[in-house]
């Protein structure tokens, strides 16, 4: 029992940077969407840590963790949806071909 | 009951005129019937007036006549009203004949009956048509295109004599006699087609005009001095003592002075010199206009006005006392009038000319009578002269119709007004012939038969008897003149034999122009009657002075009347008789005008008066007003200041434009703000590349900023 709360707030960090570095440096739709999946991670990483250090009294940390699981597995069933009707369409899943809308 | 009919004098005339004009304008049968109709209607008036006058005794003492208050001025009222007295009731017989007679022979005149015209034209006068009978064509005189329009304007014409003759105040007679003014130019200008006509018109308003403004201003002189315009109120003996006794200016009393402005007015319209002029040209007028305004009823009323005026004129004035100012100039310029105008009428050869100066020369002798205080005499001669007058215009009227049948008949172009291509129309046209010849002999004083003769004599008698040797002697000269040309005038025209072929085929003309003239023949004669002298030898005291009696009782005092003596009689037969018998001898063998001797060119070119005022009037006026008022004045000074105006307007607007609008609105406040979208717009459009990493990279960025400033400023 001497884990620290801050490896695992190190952790969460690094989690989040290789997410968001995921989303902004991939070409792929579904990499971008991997990476989106990480951040969202790194945030329930946070949420249960912060959970269990501060007040394991109250359940708050582990309910929003929960509901992050849920909105998270929403946001892939729509994202990949929304990437497969894209590709059907373009035969493409780069996010720079899909360019429609553009001016 | 005459005060009634007596307002209802001139007003149908008017209604007739009115009539015509807004509903029977098409229809020219109605209308002369209408015009007729209401001319026949104020003479019924007029004679049941006139009868009615003869049958009250001293009918001077108690005139008919009302009054209504009209505008209110201050306290008082300025009233207008209607008055017949001896004066004006014997004014408005001649006025009631006169007109009813020029209307009936206006039917005939313009050609009623008669088809259109083949190429008649509004303002011009007929031409004739071309009809074919049995085969053949021929010409035939054709009817007047404006026939309607003539019977609108002279019942417009008549309702403006009755108005004046039975004003009993200074201003509805000025209304009366600007009406005329008015109708004299729509008349003269009739055929207004005719530049000539056009001219005349102009030339008569305009000269007459001068008249009326001196007379308008002796109208307001009366007003302001009496208070009134009432005849009845100034010529009370207390005002006319006021009048004469003041003194006015150029060392003339204040009577003297309206009564020279009035009779500047009387001047202009009785065509006096100098401001005869307009009458000779009026001419160019329809006949029946000529006779009607310009020789019966028009100038008279410039007389009339004179005479109603006398006993202003003369206030202060008893016989047997020297003239005074006014009354010696209105003498001086009636003598001088009918001297100068019967020297013209010598040479003239159109017969309606030698008419028209023959009236000038004859309103110059009523002037002179009036001047020299022979009050009746004016008024006699007034009233024979009117009737008299009228019938030598119809007549020339006649010939003029006759000849121009002969005219068309033969399709010779010969003016059919000239003398010279007429003679040998007394068996073409008896009647015309006879009637006149009557009112040629009483215009010339043919003794004892005629009424000029007696209307003349009595002129003669008073400027003789009076003691006026030199109005006396001019007046003689101006009668043997007229007597003169009066039979030159007959024997051109009737004498001798055709000179042309139109005048072979000459024929008389309608009865709705000879009855006229018939009727007018028989007062041509009779009239004079009325005022046989009562010591004349012979005839005198069998039929009373009854003229002399009757408008004399005008005046507050009867005159007396002159004694009488042979020498004014004896001249008056010797110019008479011995102008016609000189008029025969010499014209009776000349038959063109190279063989006659008084177309002198003096006398040919009217002493030159026309030119004379072409030169000292009209030419200076034109000068004034192409180069100095319009060239000058308009032009460069008036004009120059609204050009400046304009230009320094338009500099400032230009400025404006330039500096203001072109520059701060539109460059910089309008394209400015549009730039400055458009240009920030395109620049941050490139933000917008559409990739979501670039977006996400910007809002991370734009979060570690405020992070970090968050960081270090806050915390």
């Amino acid at each position: 029992m001497s884990v620290p709360l801050s490896w695992y707030l190190i952790l969460a960090a690094a989690l989040f940077s290789i997410g968001l570095f995921g989303v902004l440096s991939r070409k792929n739709a579904i990499a971008i969407l991997l990476g989106v999946e990480l951040m969202l991670n790194a945030v329930n990483i946070n949420l249960v840590a912060f959970w269990r250090y501060l007040d394991p009294s109250q359940m708050g940390g582990q309910v929003f963790a929960v509901i992050v699981f849920a909105v998270a597995a929403a946001e892939v069933a729509v994202g990949l949806a929304l990437i497969i009707s894209v590709y059907r369409r373009r035969k493409t899943v780069v996010a720079d071909e899909i360019d429609l809308m553009k001016w | 009951m005459e005060k009634y009919i007596i307002w209802l004098l001139p007003i149908p005339p008017l209604i007739s005129f009115f009539a015509i004009i807004l509903f029977t304008n098409k229809r020219k049968a109605v209308s002369h019937g209408i015009a007729i109709g209401a001319a026949g209607l104020s003479w019924l008036g007029s004679m049941f007036i006139f009868i009615r006058a003869l049958g009250v005794k001293e009918f001077g003492r108690q005139i008919f006549g009302s009054s209504i208050n009209w505008l209110p001025t201050g306290s008082t009222w300025l009233k207008v009203g209607v008055q017949i007295d001896p004066l004006s009731a014997v004014v408005i017989f001649f006025v009631a004949w006169t007109v009813l007679a020029i209307f009936i022979y206006s039917v005939g005149y313009h050609n009623f009956g008669q088809p259109k015209g083949d190429h008649d034209v509004a303002g011009l006068p007929p031409h004739g048509a071309t009809i074919s009978e049995h085969g053949q064509t021929h010409s035939v005189p054709s009817i007047e295109p404006m026939y309607s329009r003539f019977f609108a304007f002279i019942s417009l014409f008549a309702f403006g004599m009755y108005t004046l003759v039975v004003s009993d105040n200074l201003l509805t007679l000025f209304v009366g006699w600007e009406i005329m003014g008015l109708c004299s130019y729509l008349l003269i200008g009739f055929w207004f087609g005719k530049p000539s006509a056009r001219n005349a018109a102009v030339k008569a308003f305009m000269t007459t005009r001068i008249g009326d403004v001196f007379m308008l201003l002796g109208i307001a002189f009366v007003y302001s001095f009496t208070g009134s315009l009432s005849f009845s109120e100034i010529f009370k003996p207390a005002m006319l003592t006021a009048l004469s006794s003041t003194p006015a200016f150029f060392g003339l009393s204040a009577a003297g002075i309206i009564g020279l402005f009035l009779f500047i007015g009387t001047v202009g319209k009785s065509a006096q010199w100098p401001l005869h002029v307009w009458l000779p040209d009026a001419m160019e007028g329809p006949t029946p206009v000529s006779a009607m305004i310009h020789a019966a009823t028009m100038v008279s009323a410039g007389v009339y006005m004179i005479i109603r005026m006398f006993p202003l004129i003369s206030a202060g004035w008893t016989e047997g006392m020297p003239l005074n100012t006014t009354m010696s100039a209105i003498a001086f310029i009636g003598a001088f009038t009918a001297l100068f105008a019967a020297s013209i009428a010598l040479a003239q050869n159109d017969i309606k000319r030698v008419l028209a100066y023959s009236t000038i020369s004859q309103l110059g002798f009523m002037v002179a009578a009036l001047g020299i205080g022979a009050y009746v005499a004016a008024a006699f001669h007034l009233v024979t002269h009117a009737f008299f007058k009228a019938l030598l215009f119809l007549g020339s009227g006649s010939v003029i119709h006759g000849m121009e049948h002969g005219v068309l008949h033969t399709g010779e172009h010969t003016d059919a007004q000239d003398m010279f291509n007429m003679g040998g129309l007394r068996k073409k046209m008896p009647i015309t012939f006879w009637t006149f010849l009557i009112g040629g002999l009483a215009l010339s004083g043919f003794p004892v038969l005629t009424a000029g003769f007696w209307s003349k004599d009595e002129i003669f008698a008073e400027a003789f008897g009076k003691g006026h040797i030199v109005v006396f002697i001019t007046l003689a000269v101006a009668a043997f003149l007229t007597a003169f040309y009066t039979m030159r005038q007959i024997t051109l025209t009737f004498l001798g034999e055709p000179r042309t072929k139109a005048a072979e085929h000459a024929s008389e003309t309608t009865w709705t122009m000879t009855v006229p003239l018939i009727v007018l023949a028989i007062f041509a004669i009779g009239f004079g009657w009325v005022g046989i002298p009562a010591q004349f030898p012979f005839l005198g005291g069998h039929i009373a002075n009854w003229f002399h009696e009757f408008v004399g009782g005008t005046l507050t005092e009867l005159p007396q009347e002159v004694g009488f003596s042979w020498v004014p009689l004896i001249t008056s037969l010797v110019v008479a008789l011995g102008g016609l018998f000189c008029g025969w001898l010499v014209y009776r063998k000349i038959k063109s005008p190279q063989e006659d001797f008084l177309q002198i060119p003096v006398l040919k070119n009217k002493w030159y008066f026309d030119e004379i005022y072409d030169y000292v009037f009209i030419k200076p006026a034109t000068w004034i007003a192409e180069k100095f008022t319009s060239l000058y004045m308009d032009q460069t000074v008036i004009d120059g200041v609204l050009h400046s105006v304009a230009r320094f307007s338009l500099f400032l607007g230009v400025s404006f434009r330039t500096y203001i609008d072109k520059r701060v609105i539109n460059e910089f406040m309008g394209d400015g703000t549009g730039n400055v979208v458009k240009t920030s717009g395109s620049g941050l459009r490139k933000i917008q590349a559409g990739r979501i990493q670039y977006y996400m990279v910007a809002s991370i960025t734009v979060l570690v900023i405020f992070a970090l400033l968050f960081y270090f400023l806050v915390l």
